[in-house]
């Protein structure tokens, strides 16, 4: 117990000396969660827009003009031909194509099918697939008003009537859903990274030598180096959730006890990750790119960036190793959700399972000799 | 009665023998020096008595303990002083005394106490809020002492204690050693230092992991089968290579104006003018080691 005590104390101390490291651990979450929350940013607006209308008729104003109210295109250029439309998307001045055919009004009126081209830069996946279904509900939209306009009698109900209510994040606000993301991500890259040091710079200071030669035991020596920053994990949520809530209006719907509860469990799981990088390491620059190695899949593999539904079995099964990806849905089923510890009972367990068995293959790695 | 107590105790790394056969003892309360060139298997031999380092082979007793099975418990009753230093450099004089006071849980009294023994014994009375990364040589040294120190172990183990300090630091560190073991602490100390090893009570000498020699230094010196001798010549540093290739003649190296040689028979130098001088540890370790390598290559 002495012995614990005195660890906690000397790394209190050189955290505390080491002032760009604190520095680095208190600005981190805020300066990443105020890039990342603005700059992932999912909802694809105002994409730039280049039209040839043909027609030049009041139909094609009002759907180009519905399109633009959609708040997803904006019309930027207009062409005088074809080759104008594909330069424009070729150099990457525009995003979308709108090609309104010259007989548009001529087949509104005649009761035909009025086509309308929409040319998207699918390059860009996330934008496109925005872009066409903005388009595509527009038509619809459009059309309903038609067929109804020409109905005999006036009125009728829609045939299917599917009515689609987004729940917890209701206008697809992303910020919503990377705030939570981002936290965890910061949390697993400081908190891996900074215990993965901790023991690998005692060897390469030499310390490590004198420390083993002590009655010290491997336990004490682990928890010594995960305890301390247990500390820090919390000042950084707390300072990432300010951020979240003043900057990003990020509702906070659970209760707040239960995060901080179970945030203890995504700290303690990476800071044992952590330690086992280093008793891995010989020294600090391996232990750098191993926790890369850990971080790729953290970001990659655990929801917080693609969805982890659409992956292929196996590397669905591989993001169930992560801690991260459990600690993900505690962050955005307590933040966004307000669900309660009853939802939440086997990511909770995983993170117990996890810490157990990274512990204590640390435990069992770092042996208290050398070589 | 031995506090160190080996047999046959080997270390190897890959192919390379570190340490190679090794029977050690040292007897209770003196102090034992360890002397080798760079690389000759000191450090690794200090490693394996203190536990930190597992031996390939053979099996050793220190303080009475099983080095293979209580490897653990013996770390309890060792100081042990690595050739860096190894403090932390971001703490101050005192939080790196209280840190090595909690790793042996002092209790509370005995370790105030202790540790105002050691600020006294370091002479780093006024400065325990020094970083200690701001010490010069000889105070890092005496301080890396005092921490390994601190719960009065009875077998200290010092690897090259004295490298990089100033000879006033050494001489006041070997005076902290002696008393030491006036009080009656086992110390093993490594060195290459001809001159720290005279103040040994017993001597090793290790080369090439082997340990070639082991006795006091009187007795090192009486046993030598050859005889020093200081020659005159012109042009010493001329002569040298000339002189130090004649198949009868152990060693030679040029001393000032003069030069000395290690012969078996001082027949072997009747060509020149010469008078028999007495042999230094230096001496004698060349000597060992010659013999040693004639020995291998017989």
């Amino acid at each position: 117990m002495k012995r614990l005590w005195a660890i906690l104390i000397k790394e209190f101390i050189q955290m505390s000396r080491d002032r760009l490291t604190f520095a680095m651990m208190v600005a981190l979450p805020i300066v990443q969660l105020l890039i990342f929350g603005f700059a992932i940013n999912t909802d694809v607006k105002h994409l730039p827009t280049i039209v040839f209308d043909q027609s030049l008729q009041q139909e094609g104003r009002d759907f180009l003009s519905a399109l633009e109210a959609s708040g997803y295109y904006s019309i930027n250029y207009t062409a005088r031909n074809f080759q104008e439309v594909n330069d424009a998307i070729d150099s990457g001045k525009a995003k979308v194509g709108i090609i309104i055919p010259p007989d548009f009004s001529r087949n509104l009126h005649g009761g035909r099918s009025a086509q309308v081209q929409v040319l998207v830069d699918a390059s860009d996946s996330m934008s496109a697939s925005s872009a066409i279904s903005a388009a595509q509900l527009l038509g619809q939209v459009k059309s309903q008003e038609i067929i109804i306009k020409h109905l005999p009698g006036g009125k009728m109900e829609t045939p299917y009537d599917v009515r689609i209510r987004p729940w917890y994040n209701p206008d697809f606000i992303s910020a919503y859903y990377m705030v939570p993301g981002i936290l965890g991500v910061i949390l697993t890259m400081t908190m891996v990274m900074i215990t993965s040091m901790a023991i690998v710079r005692e060897k390469e200071k030499g310390t490590l030598e004198q420390l083993i030669v002590t009655p010290l035991k491997s336990y004490e020596l682990m928890l010594g180096k995960i305890i301390p920053y247990i500390f820090v994990g919390y000042v950084q949520i707390t300072l990432a959730l300010l951020v979240g809530i003043l900057v990003f209006d990020l509702p906070i719907r659970g209760s707040l006890w239960l995060l901080y509860l179970l945030t203890s469990l995504f700290i303690i799981a990476s800071l044992a990750l952590g330690v086992l990088i280093s008793s891995f390491a010989k020294t600090q620059m391996q232990a750098m790119q191993m926790s890369f190695f850990v971080f790729l899949p953290s970001i990659l593999l655990s929801g917080f960036m693609f969805p982890r539904v659409a992956m292929p079995k196996i590397i669905y099964a591989l993001g169930n190793l992560i801690p991260l990806t459990f600690y993900l849905d505690i962050l955005r089923g307590i933040i966004l959700k307000g669900i309660g510890l009853n939802f939440l009972f086997t990511q909770v367990l995983a993170l117990i399972v996890m810490i157990i068995i990274i512990l204590t293959l640390s435990i069992l790695k770092f042996s208290k000799k050398i070589a | 009665m031995y506090a160190v107590e080996t047999s046959n105790l080997t270390r190897k790394f890959g192919n390379f023998t570190a340490v190679n056969n090794l029977n050690l003892r040292i007897k209770k309360g003196s102090i034992y020096g360890f002397l080798g060139p760079n690389g000759s298997g000191k450090s690794t031999t200090i490693r394996m008595l203190c536990g930190i380092l597992e031996p390939t082979s053979g099996s050793g007793k220190v303080l009475g303990l099983d080095l293979l099975k209580d490897g653990e418990r013996i770390k309890s009753f060792l100081g042990y002083m690595s050739q860096k230093f190894s403090l932390y450099d971001d703490l101050t004089v005192l939080e790196n005394l209280e840190f090595y006071a909690g790793m042996y849980s002092l209790p509370k009294n005995l370790k105030k106490q202790r540790i105002e023994e050691m600020l006294a014994m370091a002479g780093l009375r006024g400065q325990e809020r020094e970083l200690a990364a701001n010490l010069s040589g000889g105070w890092k040294q005496r301080l890396a002492l005092g921490c390994a120190i601190l719960h009065k172990p009875p077998l200290l183990f010092l690897d090259e204690p004295t490298g990089g300090v100033d000879p006033k630091a050494r001489r006041l560190f070997w005076d902290i050693i002696y008393s030491l073991a006036n009080e009656g602490t086992t110390i093993m100390v490594s060195t290459h230092f001809m001159d720290e090893a005279e103040h040994c009570d017993e001597i090793g000498f290790i080369f090439q992991g082997n340990l070639i020699a082991s006795n006091t230094p009187e007795n090192l010196k009486k046993s030598l089968p050859a005889v020093l001798l200081e020659i005159e010549v012109e042009n010493p540093l001329e002569r040298l290579g000339e002189i130090s290739s004649r198949s009868d003649i152990l060693d030679a190296y040029a001393y000032g104006p003069k030069i000395h040689v290690l012969v078996e028979r001082p027949e072997a130098c009747t060509d020149f003018s010469y008078h028999q001088i007495t042999p230094s540890l230096e001496d004698i370790f060349v000597y060992y080691v010659k013999s040693q390598r004639k020995g291998l290559k017989g």
